[in-house]
């Protein structure tokens, strides 16, 4: 009994200790290249806005994985379809102001990544609904690569360009605050973040459709037991899934000269933000992404920029290992499951 | 009402249903008693479609159901309360019991009048208005199947399939539910249901059949089943330890 105790202590201990641990080898290290408040606030600066997109791109993955139970890799694709289809609309003749050219072109290219989202759906899923989760999770690798391979043959090689939004070019208009730089995209990254994130909050909590889909979540049979379409749900999420990828590009396409492949890296920083909060927890997939996106920059600050991707990647190994319910997630409890393992 | 004839259910290669034919009629309450794995959840999965018969029919009220989907079925106003209660643990009492008339709503059918619906259900069941706004994954067993029943009737059947609603709870608690299904019939609800506990369904039901390995063996009346030597042997053999059983939703 006395063992289980101070093990329960450690490991109630173990997360802060991690993660003082964690601060303590950050500071040393900005310590050694001089690093001062300023530098750590635009690490951070520049980490939410980073995390903002990496937290939509993740609620594309949880909405999926509740409502399917896939975890759906064409989500990158989503986001790259987001991008090259804004800077496409954009570059098309439109006898409008350069600010409507860009309203206009950006609508366009949501509605017609989420139309490839429902087709996917349709062609892809649908068919195979009946098959295991693995079969389904190699589909959508499968349908990642072949977006990807056509993007390559539309689009080119070549990086593109997205103008910024406030400036509507090339050059964004930039903000400084006691030597923090913020680019003015960055607020409407996250702006536009804050309004999509509260509308789906509204529509799981409130509305007949979001709490079907919910519905679907937790218990499929006995969403068709009440008449709950789940072939229509599971389209919805695709929908949705595709939607959030497509805003998510087209909001950091100013701010990255959107090319064919960005797809793969900003879908996995995605996935892995979502595995951080759990899969099926819309909150923690919005934390998963802040926190990615914090700890990727920091990181890559105090050590070397090339780095990056080598701390996003190693943080979804040590979740997964370590971790694997997610940040928020805690083991199911015996009211949980209660209803399902009683024979 | 419902009729059922000759219908055969298979999981994969494994016949679970062999021919079964039964009926139900307006205002009955109909129970179909058996042991574990007799395929009488099956029996409502065929009706409900969520395992289709691979051979026979199903007509309800005279139009033939058995090519229908899930959902359609539900559209008719057949409604199954599933086993194990299933509730959506995640979604409040309210939203569940929302969610139970979701056909309607999607189809454009007001708000204010599941409301009221909802009114009648926490009538029958006090319980589930104190906790309307509780996930319904902390609600204890048998208040959950009291949901599962409530979020059945939000659909307005016209028949509700129950599986097994006695199954792991209390013995008092068993009598509550089945003085509310009692009740329903008292409205007119026409009701079928698969139960193992024989005493408690024979006590509520007007007819029963009996299920053994896939096949109906017995039918009749529940007096006539109920003084049934096979039937007392096999399904009511513990007539004397459990004497306070014998009146349940009565």
């Amino acid at each position: 009994m006395k063992l289980s105790a101070t093990e329960n202590r450690w490991k109630s201990l173990r997360m802060p200790a991690i993660a003082l641990a964690l601060i303590a080898v950050i500071l040393y290290l900005g310590a050694q290249k001089n690093f001062g408040p300023v530098q750590y606030a635009q690490f951070i600066a520049d980490g939410l806005r980073g995390g903002a997109i990496y937290a939509m791109i993740a609620m594309g993955f949880v909405i999926v994985y509740n409502v399917t139970g896939v975890i759906n890799f064409a989500q990158g694709a989503f986001v790259m379809l987001g991008a090259m289809l804004a800077v496409t609309f954009h570059e098309m003749e439109m006898p409008f102001s350069p600010a409507l050219r860009l309203i206009v072109s950006v609508i366009l290219s949501i509605a017609a990544t989420t139309l490839i989202g429902v087709l996917v759906e349709r062609l892809t899923i649908h068919p195979a609904r009946f098959s295991s989760p693995l079969t389904l999770i190699i589909i959508t690798v499968g349908v990642f690569i072949t977006i990807q391979g056509l993007a390559l043959l539309v689009w080119g090689p070549d990086a593109h360009i997205f103008p910024s939004f406030t400036t509507l070019e090339m050059a964004d208009k930039v903000f400084r605050v006691n030597g923090v730089v913020i680019k003015a995209q960055g607020f409407w990254i996250w702006g536009i973040t804050a309004i999509v994130l509260i509308w789906l909050a509204f529509f799981f909590e409130k509305t007949l459709l979001g709490k079907a889909m919910r519905a679907c979540a937790v218990n499929q049979r006995a969403a068709r037991l009440v008449g709950i379409r789940f072939d229509r749900m599971s389209l919805l999420a695709f929908a949705m899934a595709s939607a959030l990828g497509a805003i998510s590009g087209i909001i950091i396409a100013p701010l990255l000269r959107p090319s064919f492949d960005i797809g793969l890296n900003l879908g996995l920083k995605g996935f892995v933000a979502a595995i951080i909060g759990g899969l099926v927890n819309p909150v923690g997939a919005v934390l998963g992404g802040l926190m990615l996106g914090l700890l990727e920059n920091i990181s890559a600050g105090v050590t070397k920029a090339g780095m990056r991707d080598i701390y996003a990647y190693s943080l979804l190994i040590l979740t997964l290992l370590f971790r694997p319910q997610g940040l928020l997630g805690a083991k199911k409890t015996a009211v949980e499951t209660g209803g399902e393992s009683r024979a | 009402m419902l009729e059922i004839r000759n219908i055969s259910t298979y999981y994969g290669h494994v016949q679970a249903l062999k021919n079964v034919s039964l009926e139900v009629c307006e205002g009955e309450i109909v129970s179909i008693i058996g042991a574990n794995g007799a395929g009488k959840s099956t029996l409502l999965n065929s009706i409900s479609a969520v395992v289709p018969p691979r051979s026979g029919q199903i007509f309800f009220n005279g139009a033939e159901i058995t090519r229908l989907s899930v959902e359609a079925v539900v559209g008719m106003g057949i409604c199954q309360v599933p086993e194990r209660r299933q509730v959506f643990s995640e979604l409040t009492v309210y939203d569940n019991l929302l969610l139970g008339a979701y056909l309607r709503l999607s189809g454009g059918g007001s708000r204010a009048e599941a409301q009221k619906d909802m009114e009648n259900i926490f009538e029958l069941f006090p319980i589930l208005r104190e906790r309307s706004k509780q996930p319904a994954g902390t609600l204890s067993g048998g208040e959950q199947q009291m949901l599962a029943i409530g979020r059945g009737m939000m659909a307005r059947p016209k028949i509700l399939l129950l599986d097994e609603p006695s199954l792991g709870l209390a013995p008092l608690l068993v009598r509550e539910i089945f003085r509310a299904l009692h009740q329903l019939r008292g409205q007119g609800m026409t009701i079928m249901l698969v139960e193992q506990d024989a005493r408690a369904a024979l006590g509520l039901a007007d007819r029963a059949y009996v299920m053994e390995t896939g096949r109906i063996e017995l039918s009749g009346s529940s007096e006539s089943l109920m003084s049934n030597e096979k039937v007392k042997q096999a399904y009511l053999g513990r007539l004397d330890r459990h004497p306070k059983r014998k009146g349940a939703g009565r």
